[in-house]
């Protein structure tokens, strides 16, 4: 079996499942946020619930449009708030602890490797990285397994990735994720698993292993996920809330497909409007003049995202006329990054410093764009609308690539602003 | 049950932010999203279609969020059923949950334009082009989420089991 078959029979109380058979599993985390919450918390009281299943295991965080950037939006984060005294949920974040979910439950302990979780939004995905299988799903999904602790699954094939060769010093976690997406289309893995491995996945970090997996789902997958290995246990030590279970594919386990690259191929990649498939290297980006830089969000706003746009802001300046928004993805990431002395380098650069929020990355607030500007984005999608007006652009890079567009009010690399 | 209407296009890879924009997403009551729907795909559509029209797109409609919004706006629109040879799975997903009715159809796409009259047969999944006489089949739906909504959508079907 693969990990994720291996995940799924374990909760199914199953010794073996099949790709195509459809299961009920118990969840071990259910999640949700400010926008998909409101529908699940009616739904649950229109079913006639009252208690959820384990007020350990649901989890809310208000990130989306918190802090409140309008009336509507405090209304939704009312009902969040209210909903978690009434239940005593131990897992709710107020602003001021609250992170962009998908940073902050890894961060906190709250889901570990071989877990089961699903949250209402689709970058749920991300905690493949930790080995967990996770995937978003919509707000009544998030209701009824906020009753039941259990939802149902069809059980997905698996893709397996394999990652070989030495990536440049520019190519991060992103670069090979958005490298992927451009390969094989944004449905391209539609209805399954993702499993990046092989020896240049064994070398990343677990910030770098966060940011692959929480692009799966642009690819169309139902998740992506990464064996854990000695990496994992590193970030887990000293985190897990609960015991973790480590998990690995068999060597004869089935795949639907199985696709190679060489990494050393892979050079610093930007997608283009208006699908995170539509890719190019950097060298061939041409003379695109941007308004806007956003580093940030659920796929790049870790410590070593920041510490990467650090390193090209130091000692210059953001490029006139250009606004560059640096939004560490929790508190925690912005504690650290305040006491390595990364606000002092974006200050100086003349960047904004934000408090966490996904803000921008979904054109909700704080960084919207308007009519005809351009964004280069260290988020995840760049669909029409995105950020802002209709007829605006986002450009998806990796941090560093973000970081020197900046300064140099154009799509840039960052080897032509670090030498 | 059949379902006939009026077909509105649309092309490849319909993300949730075209068919319900995040800056609408301060709010989940179905009237004020439907308002908005399809606006960043194409502004006219809600002034212009009519409750029962039906949305013909090419692959992988629905892809992005997770936002259940998207199916809901469909429905409070009025649309009467999504057709396409394939749907982003939590869109899928959803699509189910509301109640809102999905077709994939491998060839309907194809001949099938703007405007055209068509009928689909929710029972068999046959789809006829009434302005063309032509006739394409859906895909059986699988018989987990022909239960689903037989039992009127996932939280009806959690209380018929009574957990």
């Amino acid at each position: 079996m693969t990990i994720t078959e291996k995940i799924l029979a374990a909760h199914a109380g199953a010794d073996r499942v099949e790709p195509g058979q459809i299961i009920n599993v118990w969840v071990d985390v259910a999640l949700g946020n400010d926008i998909t919450a409101p529908i699940a918390i009616r739904e649950f009281r229109k079913a006639g619930a009252e208690r959820v299943f384990d007020r350990e295991r649901v989890v809310l965080v208000p990130d989306h449009f918190a802090p409140n950037k309008d009336i509507a939006s405090a209304e939704q984060c009312k009902v969040l708030r209210e909903f978690a005294k009434e239940q005593d949920l131990a897992h709710y974040f107020e602003t001021g602890e609250m992170g962009v979910e998908h940073a902050l439950l890894p961060e906190q302990g709250l889901v570990v490797p071989g877990d089961v979780v699903i949250g209402a939004d689709s970058h749920t995905c991300t905690y493949g990285g930790l080995g967990a299988f996770s995937t978003g799903v919509g707000s009544t999904d998030l209701a009824a397994a906020m009753i039941t602790g259990e939802a149902w699954f069809k059980v997905p094939e698996s893709m397996k990735f394999v990652f070989r060769g030495e990536p440049g010093p520019w190519v991060d976690g992103k670069d090979l994720i958005l490298y992927t997406i451009g390969r094989i289309g944004v449905d391209g893995a539609l209805y399954r698993a993702m499993e990046f491995t092989g020896p240049a996945i064994d070398r990343l970090g677990m910030d770098d292993r966060l940011t692959m997996c929480n692009m799966a789902i642009e690819a169309g997958g139902k998740s992506g996920i990464i064996a854990p290995d000695d990496v994992t246990r590193g970030y887990v030590d000293g985190r897990a809330l609960r015991e973790p279970v480590y998990y690995t594919s068999d060597p004869d386990a089935r795949y639907a497909a199985v696709l190679e690259f060489d990494c050393a191929e892979i050079r610093p990649q930007v997608a283009f409007p208006h699908l995170p498939s539509n890719t190019r290297p950097i060298d061939e980006v041409g003379e695109v003049v941007i308004d806007q830089v956003v580093i940030g969000s659920c796929t790049n706003g870790r410590i070593t995202d920041l510490r990467r746009a650090a390193r090209v802001l130091e000692g210059n300046r953001v490029a006139r006329y250009v606004r560059c928004l640096v939004i560490p993805a929790t508190q925690e990431i912005y504690r650290q990054a305040l006491r390595e002395g990364l606000f002092e380098v974006f200050l100086d650069a003349g960047c904004a410093v934000s408090t966490p929020t996904c803000g921008p990355c979904l054109g909700g607030h704080m960084g919207i764009l308007a009519r005809g500007e351009r964004a280069v984005a260290t988020t995840n999608r760049n669909f029409v609308g995105r950020m802002g007006h209709p007829e605006s652009e986002v450009y998806l890079a990796n941090p560093a690539v973000a970081a020197a567009s900046a300064v140099l009010g154009r799509i840039a690399s960052p080897e032509e602003v670090v030498s | 049950m059949k379902l006939r209407g009026t077909v509105w296009k649309f092309g490849a890879d319909v993300d949730t932010d075209a068919i319900i924009p995040a800056r609408y997403l301060n709010t989940s009551d179905p009237a004020e999203l439907a308002k908005h729907c399809m606006e960043d795909a194409d502004p006219e559509f809600v002034t212009r279609m009519r409750p029962g029209d039906i949305i013909l797109a090419d692959k992988n409609f629905g892809c992005g969020s997770s936002r259940e919004h998207a199916p809901i706006a469909i429905k409070a629109a009025g649309v009467a059923c999504v057709i396409a040879p394939s749907f982003a799975r939590i869109f899928y997903r959803n699509a189910f949950n509301m109640g809102l009715p999905i077709f994939e159809s491998s060839d309907a796409y194809a001949g099938i334009e703007q405007g055209d009259e068509v009928e689909v047969d929710a029972g068999t999944g046959v789809i006829r082009n009434l302005t063309r006489a032509a006739e394409f089949r859906a895909e059986p739906i699988p018989p987990f989420m022909q239960q689903l909504i037989a039992d009127g959508g996932l939280m009806a079907h959690i209380a018929k089991r009574g957990s």
